[in-house]
């Protein structure tokens, strides 16, 4: 039995079934984590197969290994260390032609690859035919071919590896082409390299390999390290600096490309026979799905599918939970109490603990059930057509297409919509809409609007609370917009470039692995961060300078509350019952409305209490205008606990959370006092 | 002409390209080089469209295929 586990790098372009053919042999017990120093994950799977012991890594998904990008930095080093010992390259052998050039390129690289040929079920059902024999004595590496959706050929490829472990190169280059012929190249490496360029640049391949061997004898494959300095490659230019500028007279990056793809050609005529005969189905999907005038109707149906999922049927299914959760807390408070334990325990407990844990129980069946249709759209095909669908309208504001999800998200509850700006490749997208989406207002923030214009606004009620999702949306635009335009101005634009996959019917496999990844990954590391902060909360408005307090207004919170009374002043909000409401207000924010009864004693849930509560208000100076400040402020300051473990979770950064709440902060602020001192002005003027 | 002013369902030849560094590189990278043909699978007034290279759909911006000099190939 072989202890040493054999370390297995899985690498492939974008949409090639990588990750299927990952989940495939790993399950869900993977490790998901971030590659070191960056916020690309990094997916981690150990199994045992035969005598074996395997661990595989999935790579970023890459085009190339150039150094342009994050991913592909991270992922040439990782697959240049000593740490790999197999390379797994996945391709989409109904799409062999692109597929191969990141397989040219992880041969050059000089670990041994192996080549496994995805999708073959395709193939077969387009009737294409690939000849395996020819393949593998092409490029010089074993071809394996797999079906990750079907299963087949999942033990082979393992075999395969098993027994190409340490071998580079491992089966003879057999070339036939002309090249070989004509060659007046001093060496003849048609024999030793898959990829072999023209006589000119084989010359300069030879020459700066001799000047690396001499500085840097232990220099690993310095065949690929010649190549990466003909393209002028920063990182390796940096990492090895020899002089070569008398060989490297331009960049010969554009020449490498150009004859590594005419390889590719050479190989597609003489491997693949009945190419794409029955590939239109997708081009007939497209031709509705990205329709210039139907494809944005279409994409907001599906939305409000997903909205409606997502919500309507989420709340409903949390309800259910809420009741459950009651059920608990009383059962729990009665036995506490049959015990005799002191008050504050019994109020930590059931105030304090289980509303956290209630809290982040209570968002879960949203965030299955958006994830759930998030996987199926993404797996489907169809969420790569969303950017291109909405770019011209997202990208006025300097956003992404695909930012139009969570912002819609929004609407319903911000920590799923946050979480489903993950589908935004580029960091920087995402966190351009992580930034604008708390603005956009949540349903929890609706039961505040109701209350307050039900109080002031009379029958106008529907139109003050309406305007506030119009505020959020106007708010949204606008940071996007100043954010792109001044913080951004030097920043290249992030055009669209996008590859549509093919649609295909979604993996279940992959989908329950997606979702499972997702609660997880909710439950163990936002869940905390709710916990620890409803703890926090439940101590300041439980606990006063005297220890505990029965009465709120001795309470820290109360202090905090009295201390925030100057500031809220020109916003019209300087009573400290509203600072010690706004405070509760982050731990969720339909609470501002329990705690409003509370502080002020008033029962708010009959219309004649309402009606009192509004006179008690009116009594200490609180008007129609200090209602719609109170609502705007509401609408745009601090997002809940939840949101704010959500951004934390999600941008891995509290520079960028905590700048984040003091954004949000100034503009709610902001906001509410133009509100109010342009309302005094004009009513009381 | 460039791709930005293409027609749906016709097929180019690229002649030339004038793009930033980086979006240069990452096209080169899935096959787009000059000689190589693209088909034009939908397009938006603005310019932005999808085509086809090497059998990979890609959809751009209208800053990318107003950088894409073609011509149209004879099939």
């Amino acid at each position: 039995m072989n202890q040493q586990a054999i370390n297995v790098a899985f690498a492939g372009n974008p949409n090639c079934g990588k990750t299927t053919l990952f989940n495939a042999y790993t399950g869900a017990r993977l490790k998901v984590s971030n590659w070191p120093g960056v916020t690309v994950e990094k997916k981690e799977g150990a199994f045992k197969f035969h005598d074996n012991q395997y661990k595989l890594v999935d790579l970023p998904g890459l085009y190339s290994l150039t150094c342009y990008s994050t991913e592909e930095i991270l992922s040439r080093q990782y697959l240049l260390g000593d740490e790999v010992d197999v390379v797994v390259d996945v391709a989409d052998a109904s799409n062999l032609e692109r597929n191969l050039y990141l397989t040219l390129q992880l041969i050059e690289l000089g670990k041994p690859v192996i080549l496994a040929l995805n999708m073959m079920d395709i193939v077969e059902e387009r009737g294409m035919e690939i000849d395996m024999h020819r393949l593998p004595e092409m490029l010089g590496i074993p071809v394996v071919p797999v079906s990750a959706r079907k299963r087949t050929g999942l033990e082979v490829l393992m075999h395969t590896v098993a027994h190409h472990q340490g071998k580079a190169n491992s089966v003879p280059v057999e070339h036939h082409h002309d090249l070989v012929c004509q060659s007046v190249h001093r060496h003849n490496h048609h024999h030793e390299f898959a990829m072999v360029y023209s006589d000119e640049i084989e010359d300069k391949i030879d020459d700066i390999e001799e000047r690396l061997l001499k500085k840097y004898p232990d220099i690993v494959n310095p065949r690929w390290h010649a190549i990466k300095m003909l393209e002028k490659d920063v990182d390796i230019m940096k990492k090895y600096p020899v002089y070569v500028g008398d060989i490297v007279d331009k960049n010969y990056e554009h020449e490498i490309i150009n004859q590594k793809y005419d390889f590719i050609e050479e190989i597609i005529d003489e491997v693949v026979m009945n190419k794409a005969s029955k590939e239109a189905r997708t081009d007939k999907a497209d031709e509705l799905m990205t329709h210039p005038v139907w494809g944005m109707p279409i994409f907001f149906g599906i939305m409000a599918v997903v909205f409606l999922l997502t919500f309507v049927v989420g709340d409903w299914i949390s309800g259910g939970f809420e009741v459950v959760i009651g059920i608990v807390t009383d059962f729990i408070q009665k036995s506490m109490i049959g015990l005799h334990l002191s008050d504050g325990i019994i109020s930590l407990v059931c105030d304090g603990i289980i509303t956290g844990v209630g809290g982040i129980l209570t968002f879960l069946p949203n965030i299955f059930i958006l994830f759930l249709a998030l996987a199926f759209l993404e797996d489907s095909g169809y969420m790569a057509r969303v950017a291109y669908v909405m770019d011209g309208l997202m990208g006025k504001m300097g956003l992404s297409g695909r930012a139009f999800i969570p912002m819609l998200l929004g609407f319903g509850c911000t920590v799923p919509a946050i979480m489903s700006a993950r589908t935004l490749e580029d960091t920087r997208d995402r966190l351009r809409t992580i930034m604008v989406t708390p603005f956009m207002s949540c349903s929890a923030r609706l039961p505040i609007y109701v209350l307050f214009s039900k109080m002031f606004f009379g029958k106008y009620a529907m139109i003050a609370a309406f305007s506030m999702y119009v505020i959020g949306l106007l708010v949204a635009i606008g940071v996007a917009l100043i954010y792109s335009k001044v913080v951004c101005r030097n920043e290249e634009k992030n055009c669209l470039l996008i590859e549509l996959p093919e649609y295909k019917a979604p993996n279940a496999r992959t989908i329950i692995i997606y979702v499972w990844e997702k609660v997880a990954d909710y439950l163990t590391k936002a869940g905390t961060t709710i916990l620890a902060g409803s703890v926090i909360l439940w101590v300041i408005m439980n606990f006063g300078p005297e220890g505990m307090v029965t009465d709120i207004s001795q309470s820290f919170a109360a202090g905090i509350g009295c201390l925030l009374v100057p500031i809220l002043a020109p916003a019209g909000l300087g009573l400290w019952q509203m600072g010690v409401a706004l405070i509760s207000g982050i731990a969720a924010k339909e609470m501002v409305v329990s705690s409003c009864s509370v502080l002020f004693g008033m029962n708010i849930n009959s219309d004649a209490g309402i009606a009192a509560f509004q006179k008690t208000l009116e009594g200490m100076g609180f008007g129609m205008l200090n209602a719609y400040a109170l609502m705007v402020f509401c609408l745009l300051y601090i997002p809940c606990m939840a949101t704010i473990a959500t951004i934390h979770k999600e941008t891995e950064s509290w520079k960028w959370t905590i700048a984040m709440i003091l954004l949000q902060l100034l503009i709610a602020w902001g906001m509410a006092v133009i509100v109010f001192q342009a309302g005094s002005f004009f009513i009381g003027g | 002409m460039t791709l930005s002013e293409s027609v749906p369902g016709k097929v180019y030849t690229v002649e030339s390209t004038k793009l930033n560094e980086k979006v240069g590189r990452r096209l080169e990278a899935l096959g787009l080089i000059i000689g190589t043909k693209v088909e034009v699978l939908n397009r938006k007034k603005t310019g932005t469209l999808i085509f086809k290279v090497r059998g990979t759909r890609l959809a751009v911006g209208n800053e990318i295929s107003a950088g894409i000099f073609v011509k149209e190939a004879v099939v």
